[in-house]
């Protein structure tokens, strides 16, 4: 079961869970997905130990898609 | 899967140049020059006083002071990137349960012996391609240098001015950053604010005992290195 969790005041929240073969959980993540890219938060995907990548798109395969709040100087 | 290689905040400083191992040591450089340019005039006229009038030995003392306060305070800054930040202005801490969730997240993201140093010390130390980072709440420290490190110290964190910033949680914060980091090192020291590069010993001098266990952890890998230990 794959998750998109957006990082919050409460920790962390769920927004969408999905499997690659129901369709229809599918595009209830994509349309969760794109509703945050459209809130300024930025998805990442961990590819591996120490590395990460930042995703435009679902990644429909990925267990795991982080959304994050842009970074800047203090 | 639409990826992107370069951190996305870095559009907003468009015309900083990109951080590489070059421009670390050229900006380490002239952090030591600037320190020289405030240490050795001081420290010059408290000569040059006591040369002429011993009687100035008060004046002479006060230039020893300056000599000595200024790069201290410039350690002070480069310290004070690795702390927590003060939870003022109506932004009350997070709550135990959230705190949990970010952190058992965080705990998600990195390794058992990662996850035990940011229990002791509430920092996480991550190794990168420029070095050895030490990631906190609002900064981090990359240690650049195989023999003689030089601790650079960044301020950065997540953009106060995004809605729900404030209120993150600090394994969240951390959190942030780290992932920023894991996607992009150099695009991510190229966004942070340098505060304060120097030796790892005058930073160590200022920070408090948890931190000096993280700067340590940090420190480890390249003392192994440079020893030849296998």
């Amino acid at each position: 079961m794959s998750r998109l969790i957006r990082m919050d005041h409460t920790g962390h929240s769920t927004l969408a869970e999905w499997t690659p073969e129901d369709p229809a959980a599918v595009e209830a993540a994509v349309t969760a997905f794109r509703a945050e890219l459209d809130r300024g938060y930025l998805a990442m995907v961990s590819t591996g130990p120490g590395h990460a990548e930042h995703v435009r798109e679902l990644p429909v395969y990925a267990e795991l898609v982080i959304l994050r709040l842009p970074i800047a100087g203090g | 899967m639409a990826t992107v290689d370069v951190l996305p905040e870095t559009a907003a400083v468009h015309w900083r140049r990109r951080v590489d191992a070059g421009q670390l040591r050229v900006r380490g450089r002239l952090w030591t020059l600037t320190m020289a340019a405030h240490v050795i005039p001081f420290a010059g006229a408290a000569t040059l006083l006591l040369s002429l009038q011993p009687l100035a030995l008060p004046v002479a003392l006060v230039c020893l002071a300056h000599a000595w306060i200024i790069p201290e305070l410039y350690a002070q800054r480069g310290a004070n990137v690795l702390r927590p930040p003060r939870r003022m202005g109506g932004h009350e801490a997070p709550a135990a349960g959230p705190e949990q969730r970010s952190v058992g997240l965080l705990g998600d993201l990195v390794g058992h012996e990662a996850r035990e140093l940011h229990a002791r010390t509430g920092l996480l130390v991550e190794p990168g391609s420029l070095g050895t980072w030490i990631v906190g709440e609002s900064g981090a420290v990359l240690l650049h240098g195989r023999r003689r490190p030089r601790a650079y110290c960044y301020c950065v964190k997540v953009d106060p001015r995004r809605s729900g910033a404030r209120e993150l949680p600090s394994g969240d914060r951390i959190a942030h950053l780290l992932l920023a980091l894991r996607s992009d090192e150099q695009g991510f020291a190229t966004v942070a604010n340098l505060a304060f590069a120097g030796a790892t010993w005058r930073l160590r001098r200022r920070m408090g005992k948890p931190t000096r266990a993280a700067l340590k952890a940090a420190l480890a890998p390249i003392d192994t290195r440079s020893s030849g230990a296998p």
